[in-house]
């Protein structure tokens, strides 16, 4: 049976430095072997000890498993005191791991766009090329789930239709005039007035 | 540099497809050269892993830039992974000839 494939790590800010030096007398002239530290050994101790979050919210963020997430952390604080004792450095490389990029919207020809060179800021839209562009909020929602659904809310106490919102479940909305919860119209258990 | 388009069928005239991993055809146009490719999509009707499918065959082309409708939820980690910039054109009726044309204007 072959395993599973290493999940790639969603990496959130990239580390602003390539790595970190010791310094101090003993160490001159002494070119000690550096402590590797992977991208996404940075981000798990960013997220836990600066960002200050636990480890099941932060193995959401970075999109592994809690256990994984837990075996990333325990090895960074291992690197990381290693290096710390033995006086060495340490740099950031490599890693199974990819950059979160935003997306961004063109007001000129009305199409998203992400950025995938983090390093580079984005001046123009890559398809018309105008520079009316900006930050989109979320993900760039569905055309086809907006378009596709004309299905209706109904209220069981008092029979009030409301037009389903797509991404909304029924049972959550209340019944704006006698604050009932609401139903998916056609829906067994559902009494039709 | 090579931007890829998925495209409803074989001619500029034809609309964009706004499904990535089962579009008809793959345009490939290399802004350098100004030449246009025209790849059938084998996974056009495939019961599942299109997407990711599609995303070996067209970077195997080396393209740099992606226009669809729509990305699946498998798609995008893996092309920011490689650096591969998606452009998400929502507009119906738009024709590959027209967007190889605001491309064009783009990269002058």
């Amino acid at each position: 049976m072959s395993p599973n494939l290493k999940r790639p790590r969603k990496i959130l800010s990239p580390p602003p430095v390539k790595g970190f030096k010791p310094y101090g007398p003993d160490l001159d002239g002494k070119p000690a072997e550096p402590v590797m530290l992977l991208f996404e050994e940075y981000e798990a101790l960013r997220l836990c000890d600066y960002d200050m979050l636990n480890h099941h919210h932060a193995s959401q963020a970075m999109g592994v498993s809690r256990p994984t997430f837990t075996r990333i952390y325990a090895s960074v604080r291992q690197k990381i005191a290693r290096a710390f004792v033995e006086g060495r450095q340490i740099t950031v490389e490599g890693g199974k791991v990819y950059f979160d990029s935003g997306w961004y919207h063109c007001s000129s020809c009305s199409c998203y766009f992400n950025n995938p060179e983090m390093e580079q800021a984005t001046t123009a839209c890559p398809l018309c090329g105008s520079n009316a562009i900006g930050k989109a909020e979320g993900e760039p929602v569905s055309a086809f789930e907006v378009a596709d659904t004309n299905d209706l809310c109904i209220c069981p106490a008092c029979g009030l239709e409301l037009l389903h919102q797509p991404g909304q479940p029924c049972g959550q909305q209340t019944c704006p005039s006698c604050h009932t919860r609401m139903r998916r119209k056609g829906t067994p258990g559902c009494r039709m007035p | 540099m090579k931007i890829a388009i998925t495209s409803t069928g074989n001619s500029p005239e034809s609309l964009l497809d706004h499904r990535f991993g089962r579009c008809a055809f793959f345009v490939v146009y290399d802004t350098e050269s100004g030449a246009t490719e025209f790849i059938p999509n084998p996974h056009k009707n495939a019961e599942d892993s299109a997407g990711p499918a599609s995303v070996q065959m067209i970077t195997s082309r080396k393209v740099n830039k992606i226009v669809s409708g729509e990305f699946g939820a498998k798609i995008k980690e893996t092309l920011d992974s490689m650096k591969i910039q998606l452009i998400v054109l929502r507009k119906p009726g738009i024709t590959i000839g027209r967007i190889i044309e605001m491309l064009n204007h783009a990269n002058e």
